[in-house]
């Protein structure tokens, strides 16, 4: 997989995460994502950035647009070093929530991009990776 | 500090969401909305989404919320306005909106509050514009 251009931003507060959102529109809008498509990439960032917020205090967000053969995409990778998961099998089951969101956050999440990876340990920290292609 | 400003029409309070939301501003506007509730006496709060380009779970849930605090309060809230795609999201995320009504635009939503009030036999006393 290629990589066409790239950013970083750092998330330390609930404000940041509207600019995240809006940087990630950027990045989907000069690949020529459709409007749905672009929606679904921005809320799934936003769930997840929420969650780091929430569980880690904050952390780190790369943004990439990517290509592989003809198709191009958007990757997003959510790094923190909070606490990690103790089951992420658990985390990833639909209605399962050790906050008091709805319970809807990682499963939801995977359902709105194409690709969908968690990586945690506990202690370190967690890193997702969701990618979302054009028109994918 | 920043608020969502409330316009109050006749029975119904108005609201229109013209910027993404933080989240202060979120929890701010819902607890502003139940105060307002309480103040007037409203018996219908209408909120109008349609500037929003993404609604995530935090969001749905403040909008739920309302929805649930208004109803305890004898208040009916209908969301107007979203967008195709926020809705396709909303759905594929597994969230639904539950507590509130919904309708495509504000004037089918005021249309919708009115018949709210006036199927739990409610009298629209004191003719304020606005309200028939």
């Amino acid at each position: 997989m290629m990589v066409l251009n790239k950013d970083t931003m750092r998330i330390e507060k609930e404000q940041d995460v509207v600019p995240l959102r809006n940087r990630v529109k950027e990045f989907a809008v000069r690949i020529g994502m459709g409007l749905v498509n672009q929606t679904k990439l921005i809320t799934a960032a936003s769930e997840l950035v929420r969650n780091m917020l929430k569980y880690a205090g904050g952390g780190s967000v790369l943004i990439e647009a990517v290509s592989q053969g003809r198709d191009t995409g958007i990757r997003l990778t959510f790094a923190d070093k909070g606490p990690g998961i103790k089951d992420v099998l658990l985390a990833m089951k639909d209605g399962y929530s050790s906050g008091k969101s709805l319970g809807i956050g990682l499963p939801g999440t995977k359902r709105l991009v194409n690709e969908f990876d968690i990586k945690s340990t506990v202690g370190e920290g967690t890193t997702v990776i969701i990618l979302k292609w054009k028109n994918g | 500090m920043d608020r969502i400003p409330i316009l109050r029409m006749g029975h119904f309070l108005l609201v229109t969401i013209q910027i993404d939301l933080y989240d202060r501003l979120a929890t701010t506007l819902e607890s502003d909305l139940v105060q307002m509730v309480f103040k007037t006496g409203a018996k219908g709060v209408l909120i109008d989404i349609s500037a929003l380009s993404i609604v995530d779970s935090f969001m749905g849930r403040i909008l739920g919320n309302i929805g649930s605090m208004s109803k305890i309060m004898d208040s009916e809230t209908v969301v107007v306005g979203m967008q195709p795609a926020v809705a396709i999201t909303l759905i594929e995320l597994g969230l639904e909106l539950k507590g509130v009504h919904t309708a495509l635009n504000v004037e089918k939503g005021m249309e919708l509050l009115k018949e709210k009030i006036g199927s739990n036999g409610e009298e629209l006393v004191e003719d304020d514009d606005g309200a028939e």
